[in-house]
């Protein structure tokens, strides 16, 4: 069964594990919702630096699906392929 | 591990909006710096307990990438314990999301374990637990008032939580909505902002909608309380059923600085700004005023401040301890923090040139500091390029 691989931002990796990347299988297409689900079950701090506790993305998180950002989809109902790669990415913000 | 130190001594946390600095001194004179913890993340809120066998220091840490979360250090910021599934988490129904922790208040020594925090969007929480977990506080939260409560410059939020010493006695200030009191508590809720001027409004006198910037209870007369307003320095003597102007002889009656001396009768402490529309010291003169009879006249402290600042003093970034003279601390937004240990009389630079200074919170920590985190701490101040 293929996988589907999340890239995660050096400064979440120690929330994993110190892993780079977190990795759930798939047979078919799935949503982002649900895979974060998947690779953030485990490590329920980094599920919370992600999205707010209604399940909202983080305002400057941004999320990367072949090369689109989600909020330019279907935010978390976009739809991730089996053997996709996902992008986590923080965007510019702050002074 | 080496034996267990006994001498008394201070730690000073300074939050700011990019991380935490903690200082210690022996003496409140020379004090060594470590920092910064949780770089690039504001640390708006502070409380350290002292109720239990070691210190705790819990902290509202919020990034503008990932949110913001509560972390506690049982070893004075040697190490941090941040919950896994979050110690502040709107419960389901609410559709509401935490977004910055405005207020951590360990409750009295007779109710080991209670902490109170104030919350944005306008909420409290309680835990009993020490600070772990917190659950909503749903009589405000329920309040039939909340969809007229408004946002601050900073936020929405319960900034002020004050528990008289039976515990039944509860008030919160918001920013904006003004004092609301409970007596069964926290069960339930009423405005008691009677006299408290919310010039900002239509009605300058409404029941409520008052900025009230901060508030603080006299430790030693139950039922007397003060409020430094959105313009308006206020005492009520009935438990906020009424409040008096006690701005007379301030040189503003605008600020966000409430202090209350730990034990003794009608001390309190604010440092004016002067005026909305102009938000700086009066004239670029920095200075604390210092009143001992209840706001009846006020004693301007200024010895050791600069003779020029134009930064403006944040509600929580100013501190008691309780040490005995008092020692009184602040923060600029400028990022100057400034020690008395004698009550105000006089002040030494602490810290400068940090970022905003947010919060800051200082104890007495005696006779549980081990050599090894006396250790740690001054390896952290080495690390950190901080002169210690």
């Amino acid at each position: 069964m293929p996988d589907i691989t999340v890239l995660l931002p050096s400064v979440l990796q120690p929330l994993a594990g110190g892993q780079s990347y977190l990795t759930t299988p798939a047979d078919g297409a799935v949503t982002v919702e649900s895979l974060l689900d998947a690779v953030t079950g485990n490590y329920p701090v980094l599920a919370r630096r992600l999205r707010d506790e209604t399940g909202s993305l983080r305002r400057y998180v941004n999320i990367y699906v072949n090369g689109e950002e989600v909020r330019r989809l279907k935010g978390l109902e976009t739809e991730v392929a089996a053997g996709q790669e996902v992008l986590i990415i923080q965007s510019v913000a702050g002074g | 591990m080496g034996c267990m130190a006994t001498a008394e001594s201070y730690v000073l946390a300074i939050g700011t909006k990019k991380g935490l600095w903690l200082a210690r001194s022996t003496d409140r004179k020379e004090w060594s710096l470590s920092g910064p913890h949780f770089l690039m993340s504001e640390i708006p809120s502070i409380g350290i307990d002292t109720r239990g066998d070691k210190p705790r220091i819990m902290v509202g840490v919020r990034s503008e990438h990932w949110g913001p979360t509560v972390a506690h250090s049982d070893d004075l910021g040697a190490t941090w314990t941040e919950p896994e599934q979050g110690a502040i988490k709107f419960p389901e129904g609410t559709d509401a999301a935490l977004e910055r922790i405005w207020q951590i208040y360990p409750d009295s020594a007779s109710r080991p374990g209670v902490v109170w925090a104030g919350c944005e969007p306008i909420s409290v929480w309680k835990s009993t637990d020490g600070g772990e977990h917190f659950e909503l506080n749903r009589g405000l939260w329920d309040h039939p008032h909340r969809s007229e409560w408004g946002a601050g410059y900073g936020g929405a939020a319960a900034h002020s939580i004050v528990v008289n010493p039976s515990g039944e006695n509860v008030h919160v200030a918001m920013s904006t909505g003004g004092v609301y009191r409970s007596l069964d508590g926290g069960a339930s809720w009423e405005a008691r902002n009677k006299g408290i001027s919310a010039r900002f409004m239509p009605d300058p006198n409404p029941e409520f909608g008052q900025c009230v910037h901060k508030i603080a209870a006299d430790a030693a007369v139950e039922g007397r309380l003060y409020a430094q307003n959105h313009h308006g320095v206020y005492r009520t003597d009935d438990n906020g059923e009424n409040w008096i102007s006690i701005a007379d002889g301030l040189p503003a009656d605008f600020g966000f600085v409430m202090l209350t001396h730990p034990r003794r009768e009608g001390t309190a402490w604010v440092i004016p700004i002067k005026a909305d529309s102009e938000r700086i010291p009066p004239d670029g003169r920095l200075a604390v005023h210092r009143t001992d009879d209840a706001g009846e006249s006020w004693k301007r402290l200024d010895v050791g401040l600069p003779d020029h600042e134009y930064n403006a003093v944040l509600r929580d970034a100013a501190a008691v301890d309780s040490a005995e003279p008092t020692g009184v601390y602040f923060g600029t937004r400028g990022g100057s923090v400034y020690a008395s240990a004698d009550e105000g009389e006089s002040f030494i630079e602490v810290a400068s040139h940090l970022p905003d200074v947010l919060c800051v919170r200082a104890a007495v920590v005696s006779g549980v500091v081990s050599p090894d985190v006396a250790a740690e701490f001054a390896a952290a101040a080495a690390a950190s390029g901080v002169p210690a």
